[in-house]
């Protein structure tokens, strides 16, 4: 009987926990992505007069939310480009001209706020293209908000099951005791004292439920963690979150919801029996 | 102490238990419930635990207003009154002495109480021997010697029992009427239904007879009566 309600328990959270990581790697992923990319490239054509130029900075400059603006020549942005390449950096060599444009780096407090400079910019004399990544943030994070939306959806669905199942295995408790809880109920308990060891069990599967799940999860993800992340990184180029880093966040989840899945369900179950 | 003012009782059924009913018990009487099987005994005694609601009338324990209560408070109101019954319903896993203290233990009573005061009812009810024997190797008259220890465990001013003898012969349904007694004695009012005759009959206390949810008849000193 017991072994029904730990494992609903257990069952519940392991998909929370699997939702919990995806939300999390989202969240990370999207951070990294607002630093990484907190800034404008401005690619200037050949041709720029100084005059141009000047326009450029001073229009930048004029907008709210713009921290820094640097220019980037055609050799310095080469030259990152190689640091870049690393290893393969050797193909860059045989160049007999440099490709690549003269640019501004602007820095901006949040993308957010890029959209007003990239309008201001891009339609001035002398600018070829304005790049940013505002479309791939805002893709990833509706994106992550689906998840979490679904997932919130999902898991609160299966509490509600988990707590029926509980309820329904601590009734059979229950009412193997019903003659006990009559008799208490005779002599003057109150229901908060008939209650009381039936929390306490309910908490316990709970607990127990949720210690079980937080291993299976920790040690699932630390397994996928170590034979997943470099390949995850060449993909998509951000690494997933550390177990380690997610283990206390995930316990304390874990246990606070095994155990509250634990009591409604014990209080549930009680409901019919105490009106005596 | 007990005060039941035109009070009715009718089941969800449509069944009508109780009809008007208005009595009053004072402290320290002892009263029989009397009627045929049907009558309404058992009907009264949960009104007056709080078992059931009223239908109609006001019913007053030790001068509190107790026809309505919030169902927090009837612990509390349950607590004044000791109650016995024909079945005893003991806890069989629990020995003579952890039944009783079982009743302490739920109101919160400090360990030291306890060990004072369960040895000593323990005594009352002459059981103190069978401290340590379970439900089952006793004999149906200790059984409801139990019982009877643990309703008046918490000192309650009232002690209300539905057929206590009811499962008893009549020479062991004596001794408990000796028990019962001698707790009135001390001064705990104790109101008892009861379909055995011989005994209504040889006590001559105060008899309050049901007939179809009616009082019918209630004599000082009275005997059981014949229309049974
Ligand atoms: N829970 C209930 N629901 C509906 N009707 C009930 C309920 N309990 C008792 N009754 C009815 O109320 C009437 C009075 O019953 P009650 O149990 O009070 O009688 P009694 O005097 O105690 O009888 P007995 O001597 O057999 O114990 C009976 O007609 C019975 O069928
Ligand atoms: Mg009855």
């Amino acid at each position: 009987m017991g072994l029904a309600s730990v494992t609903s328990i257990s069952a519940v959270l392991m998909i929370l926990g699997i939702v919990l990581v995806l939300i999390l790697s989202i969240n990370n992923v999207v951070n990294d992505t607002k630093l990484k990319f907190d800034e404008v490239e401005v690619f200037l054509e050949d041709d720029i007069t100084d005059f141009q130029m000047t326009t450029v900075e001073e229009t930048a400059k004029s907008i709210p939310g713009v921290i820094s603006i640097i220019y980037r020549s055609k050799e310095q942005a080469l030259e990152l480009m190689k640091q870049d390449w690393g290893e393969d950096a050797y193909l860059l060599e045989d160049l007999e001209t440099n490709p690549l444009p003269n640019s501004y780096i602007i820095k901006v407090q949040d993308l957010e706020l890029a959209e007003n400079l990239v309008n201001s910019i891009k339609t001035l004399d002398g600018v070829e293209e304005v790049k940013y990544y505002k479309d791939i943030i805002d893709r990833l994070l509706t994106f992550a908000n689906y998840i979490r939306i679904g997932g919130m959806i999902i898991i609160a669905v299966l509490v509600f099951v988990s707590i029926f199942i509980i309820s329904n295995t601590i009734k059979l408790t229950v009412s193997s005791r019903k003659r006990e809880i009559n008799i208490m109920k005779y002599v003057g308990a109150t229901n908060s004292y008939i209650r009381g060891p039936f929390i306490i069990e309910g908490v316990l599967f709970g607990l127990f439920g949720a210690v079980i799940s937080i291993f299976i999860v920790y040690y699932a993800y630390s397994y996928l963690y170590a034979n997943m992340n470099e390949s995850f990184y060449n993909m998509f180029t951000f690494y997933l979150i550390s177990p380690e880093s997610i283990l206390s966040d995930i316990a304390i989840i874990f246990l606070t919801i095994g155990a509250g899945i634990g009591a409604m369900g014990s209080i549930l179950s009680l409901k019919k029996f105490l009106n005596v | 102490m007990i005060r039941f003012v035109n009070v009715s009782k009718e089941y969800k059924n449509g069944v009508i238990a109780l009809y008007d009913i208005n009595m009053e018990i004072n402290k320290g009487e002892f009263v029989f419930l009397v009627g045929s099987s049907g009558a309404g005994k058992s009907t009264l005694i949960k009104l007056l635990l709080k078992e059931e609601g009223i239908t109609r009338g006001k019913l007053y324990l030790n001068g509190t207003d107790i026809t309505r209560v919030p169902n927090r408070r009837i612990p509390f109101i349950r607590r004044k009154l000791g109650v016995v019954f024909q079945d005893f319903r003991l806890l069989p896993n629990k020995t003579v002495y952890e039944n009783v203290a079982f009743a302490m233990e739920i109101i919160g009573a400090s360990p030291r109480e306890i060990r004072r005061r369960v040895p000593a009812v323990l005594g009352m009810v002459d059981l103190s021997r069978k401290a340590s024997s379970y439900p089952d190797q006793l004999s149906g008259g200790e059984q409801q010697r139990v019982s009877i220890a643990r309703s008046i465990v918490n000192n309650p001013p009232v002690l209300i029992a539905d057929e206590p003898t009811g499962n008893l012969d009549p020479e062991t349904a004596n001794e408990i009427m000796k028990v019962l007694v001698e707790i009135n004695n001390r001064g705990t009012t104790v109101l008892m239904a009861t379909h055995a005759k011989e005994i209504v009959d040889s006590m001559r206390k105060r008899v309050i007879a049901l007939e179809n949810g009616r009082i019918v008849r209630d004599e000082e000193k009275g005997g059981y009566g014949i229309e049974i």
